[in-house]
């Protein structure tokens, strides 16, 4: 595309509306406006001077801030969407089908309906990662689009203006000096502003005091921040990026660590306490009597050596021992351990005495650890006990047939074969707590229950996840810029001596008015300069009344 | 004396002293035509009593958290008065920046809202459960608060601009939805005036239902019950019986009270409207009919900008760095967490408006007011209606 050819012999890039040496607007529309408009210095952006191929119009599209807040107001009113209900990771059901169920039965039709939608995992949707990928698309351009002009116009930028360009100013003073001599002027605007921390330079009769051009580079900053954030959260996708995983282990047991191979853990002991308060208002209100104060696992973490054979827990290096807290998870090698849940009182073992129905003799007992039981226990000579069937978790009859929920010995049932010496070819009965025994005929002896060992057991989780640090990092970028954006300001006064012996005064910051304005107040005392105006501020005198200005 | 009574005590202090500094602030204003030294006079003893005020408040804070051993924003009552405060705060600090007295007419008795809202709540000091026991999460909890405080600056400024632009003698939509917002604040003046009202008389009414496990549970009702729960039981004597039976997913006791809150507010609404026969806006417009727009309305921008890096870095970051520390997961999706981030993009969306032509003035003002609040459905709605991992209630 050609050049621009100002009237001072610049020549700018196609699409600029402000002459990047002098000032002087370039375009009609800039002529026109009584205040220019100094968005990007009135420099060249690519989306308002292309349109033309295809790839002008998709740029275009993207880098329009309309687009943009248009984006972000799609993506909140979606997310709204996906806290009228739970979402369906957070619901404690095992099936998709049962998942199904629990909408409609809590939530009715309307439930149903969202489920049918998809709402009820709206943000692994297709759709919301689309939505967001459109809007990191969109900060890209966009920033790309005007960051680059902005970058150069006000990296080359003149001292000296022309005076079209400072009239159409926001806030402009025309006129002699108040006070003194005018040829010290400069030099005393000079003086206050660097004492008010602006960097002067002077080019003959002009003078231009600028202060935090950074604050400029603030936006850019942040969107970099927010595309590397998105970037590591896309990298998640990648499978082996992020280990998830989660393990009960008891009390007393070591267990390989899923997801963290040649790693093995023990539980040496789980811990609740509760708090020993009197219940307060609140907790009489929800029905609580306890509110828990510490949950607990008191582990050790080994690990195996080269070469050793997978599952050998004999000989494993201790690595570390630790209480493992909630909001203090043990962290090693990149790994973090969370204690998420807990189960008290499992039930770790029984123990039955075999007895004789009439007289009420005891042949001996027998200890049956409900994880690994035997299958017999010898007890005398001709006297063993056969575990012909081991039910952990018993949960009734099934055509006839005895039924386990689980492998967790939370209800434990067993059906016995009792060899003594009166009956040596054994006598069967099926045991279970809470019931009577069910025997086939009539026995001489029985099963009588002893006592039971209970321990508890821990729920972890173990994390792994190589994308924080790239998370981090944007985050803190994100927040930098955010920071130089908003807590500094550009602001620039350009001030000309000219011919007639008479100043010319224009300023511009990119926000904070106010303040530019405090500055100019102190300068203009200073140094006897004519009082500015603020173009915009059109009923200045009814406007400046009243008590709240001061 | 002991500390937590020293504690409730200086809050009070506080409550009465913002009450005596939108006193004097509204004098000030009233009394500005003729006497302006006076006036003068006034204006600044309503900022050195909200000054006390805040004072006291930072007092009342600091001696429950001794007395507690955790920042006291862990229930509903705790972290509605303190976001009380962090608004006097955000006040003074713009205050002390632009000057605008007139702000504090509309911040101050918003803050003597929040708390006069939260003492409807169980005030006594709970232990902490152990995911809530972190520093991480106080500094989330008070950061985001401060965040959303300064953020909220801007409604009242938004709130100051719009009283004196939108004329209240035209009927207008603007007029309509600026007197359905005043009318809202009187609604929660409803709400602690029937639990006040019902609390004094010691109303109790005992019901079981079936909630929606299919198990039977128990509940109590401190106001007559205007919905039942599913499949209620009425086991006090003598008091009122429930109108309507609601599905076991609405929680009736809940909607009860927001019934009540409107009946109240509403008559107390009508009341005002017989004897004063104006309209709320019509009566504040001469209040604020002195103050410079353009500046109410670039402290509306001023305070996002201030705020949001603020909002950022206490609602999102240390949000997620206390869940990634607790849970292992930084961000779950959780209501709390999903409408902290739609406050987060609908700032954005503010900022990025403000960027274009023609966003500034009315629109940006309604802007704030809309953020707001999406701000307090956050602490309110969400709180107490979609139950989460920070539900308080
Ligand atoms: C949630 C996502 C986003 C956040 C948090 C964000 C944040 C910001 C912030 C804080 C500013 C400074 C505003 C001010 O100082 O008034 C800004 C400026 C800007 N943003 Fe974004 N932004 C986001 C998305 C976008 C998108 C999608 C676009 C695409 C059009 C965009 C385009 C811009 C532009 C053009 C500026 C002005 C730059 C300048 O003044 O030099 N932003 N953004």
């Amino acid at each position: 595309m050609e050049k621009v050819k100002c009237v001072c012999g610049h020549e700018n890039p196609f699409g600029t509306k402000i002459c990047g040496k002098c000032g002087r607007p370039l375009t009609e529309e800039a002529k026109a406006q009584k205040v220019l408009d100094m968005k990007y210095d009135g420099s060249a952006i690519r989306s308002k001077t292309y349109n033309k191929s295809i790839i002008d119009k998709i740029w275009n599209f993207f880098s329009s801030v309309k687009v943009g807040v248009s984006l972000i107001v799609i993506t909140l009113i979606a997310s709204s969407f996906g806290t009228f209900f739970p979402q369906k990771f957070n619901i404690q059901a095992a099936t998709e089908a049962e998942k199904a169920l629990y909408y409609e039965q809590n939530y009715g039709t309307l439930g149903k309906l969202y489920y049918e939608l998809g709402l009820s995992d709206l943000y692994n949707s297709w759709w919301y990662q689309i939505l967001v990928g459109l809007l990191a698309i969109s900060i890209i351009v966009a920033s790309l689009d005007r960051g680059i002009p902005l970058y150069k116009s006000l990296k080359n930028q003149r001292v000296k203006r022309h005076e079209s360009f400072m009239k159409k100013q926001r806030i402009v003073a025309h006129g002699p000096v108040t006070e003194g001599d005018a040829s010290k002027t400069l030099d005393l605007i000079a003086e206050k502003m660097s004492k008010l921390r602006y960097k002067v330079r002077r080019d003959g009769n002009a003078l231009l005091a600028e202060k935090n051009r950074f604050a400029r580079s603030g936006p850019y900053i942040n969107h970099l921040g927010l595309i590397i954030f998105l970037f590591g959260l896309m990298l998640r996708f990648i499978p082996g990026f992020h280990v998830d995983e989660a393990m009960w282990i008891r009390e007393g047991e070591i267990r390989a660590i899923p997801g963290m191979d040649g790693y093995y853990l023990e539980n040496e002991k789980f811990i609740l306490e509760t708090y020993d308060n009197e219940p307060t208002r609140a907790q009489i209100e929800q029905g609580v009597s306890k509110i828990a104060k510490n949950y607990q696992s008191d582990v050790k973490l080994y690990k195996q050596p080269e070469g050793a054979v997978l599952g050998d827990t004999e000989n494993l290096d201790l690595v570390k021992e630790y209480s493992i807290r909630v909001n203090h998870p043990l962290k090693y090698d990149g790994y973090s351990i969370y204690q998420m849940d807990y189960r008290l009182n499992e039930f770790k073992s029984m123990t039955f005495g075999l007895t004789n129905k009439q007289s009420g003799e005891s042949l001996g007992t027998l200890t049956i650890d409900l994880t690994n039981p035997e299958k017999e226990y010898v007890l005398g000579e001709n006297t063993k006990v056969e575990i012909l069937n081991y039910y952990p978790d018993f949960s009734g009859l099934k055509d006839g047939i005895p039924q386990t929920a689980s492998q967790y010995p939370n209800n434990p049932a067993f059906v016995f074969k009792m060899i003594t010496p009166d009956k040596p070819e054994g006598e069967i009965s099926f045991v279970s707590i809470g019931a009577a025994p069910v025997e086939a005929g009539d026995n001489e002896y029985k099963m009588t229950f002893k006592n039971v060992e209970t321990r508890n057991v821990s729920g972890l989780a173990i994390k792994k996840d190589v994308t924080i640090p790239i998370l981090i990092v944007g985050g803190i970028v994100f927040l930098i810029g955010l920071a130089i954006g908003s807590y500094w300001n550009h602001r620039r006064l350009w001030v000309q001596q000219l011919e007639d012996g008479t100043l010319l005064l224009a300023a511009h910051t990119n926000k904070n008015w106010f303040g530019l304005k405090k500055d100019l107040n102190v300068v203009t005392e200073y140094a006897h300069l004519p009082q500015y105006i603020d173009q915009l501020e059109e009923n200045d005198e009814t406007k400046r009344e009243g008590d709240d200005v001061e | 004396m002991s500390l937590i009574d020293i504690s409730s005590n200086l809050l009070l202090i506080a409550f009465f002293a913002y009450i005596l500094g939108t006193v004097l602030i509204a004098g000030s204003i009233k009394r500005n035509d003729g006497a302006a030294s006076r006036a003068e006079k006034w204006g600044k003893a309503g900022i050195v009593v909200a000054v006390v005020g805040f004072i006291a408040q930072l007092g009342y804070f600091i001696t429950r958290w001794i007395y507690a051993g955790h920042a006291p924003v862990s229930n509903m009552f705790e972290f509605t008065t303190a976001f009380g405060m962090f608004l006097v705060g955000a006040f003074l600090l713009i205050y002390f920046i632009y000057r605008v007295k007139t702000l504090g007419l509309v911040a101050l008795p918003i803050a003597i809202l929040f708390i006069s809202y939260a003492t409807m709540f169980p005030t006594d000091v709970t232990p902490l459960v152990p995911s809530l026991q972190s520093h991480w999460l106080t500094l989330h909890v008070v950061t985001a608060a401060i965040g959303q405080a300064i953020l909220a600056i801007s409604a009242v400024a938004g709130l100051v601009y719009l009283l004196k632009e939108v004329d209240p003698k035209q009927k207008s939509k603007e007029r309509f939805w600026l007197e359905a917002i005043l009318y809202l604040f009187v609604v929660i003046i409803g709400f602690v005036v029937v639990t006040l009202t019902f609390r004094t008389m010691g109303y109790e009414a005992e019901f079981t239902y079936v909630d929606k496990n299919g198990m039977e549970a128990e509940i109590v009702y401190n106001m007559p019950a205007l919905f039942g729960m599913n499949e209620y039981e009425l086991k006090t004597d003598g008091v009122m019986e429930p109108l309507v039976e609601l599905p076991p997913y609405i929680n009736a006791k809940k909607l009860t009270t927001v019934v009540w809150s409107f009946i109240a507010g509403t008559i107390l609404y009508l009341l005002y409207r017989f004897i004063v026969r104006k309209r709320i806006c019509e009566l504040l417009n001469p209040l604020v009919k002195k103050v410079n727009t353009n500046l109410v309305d670039e402290i509306g921008y001023r305070s996002v900008l201030i705020g949001f890096p603020v909002f950022t870095l206490g609602a999102l970051v240390f949000a997620m760095i206390w869940a990634q520390e607790a849970w292992g997961r930084f961000w779950g999706w959780d209501p709390k967490e999903v409408w902290a981030l739609i406050t987060w993009l609908f700032y954005a969306a503010y900022l990025h408006l403000r960027l274009s032509k023609g966003w500034e003035g009315r629109k940006s003002a309604w802007l704030a007011l809309i953020g707001f609040a999406i701000i307090i459905f956050n602490l309110v709605f969400v709180n107490l209606v979609i139950a989460g991992l920070h539900s308080y209630a």
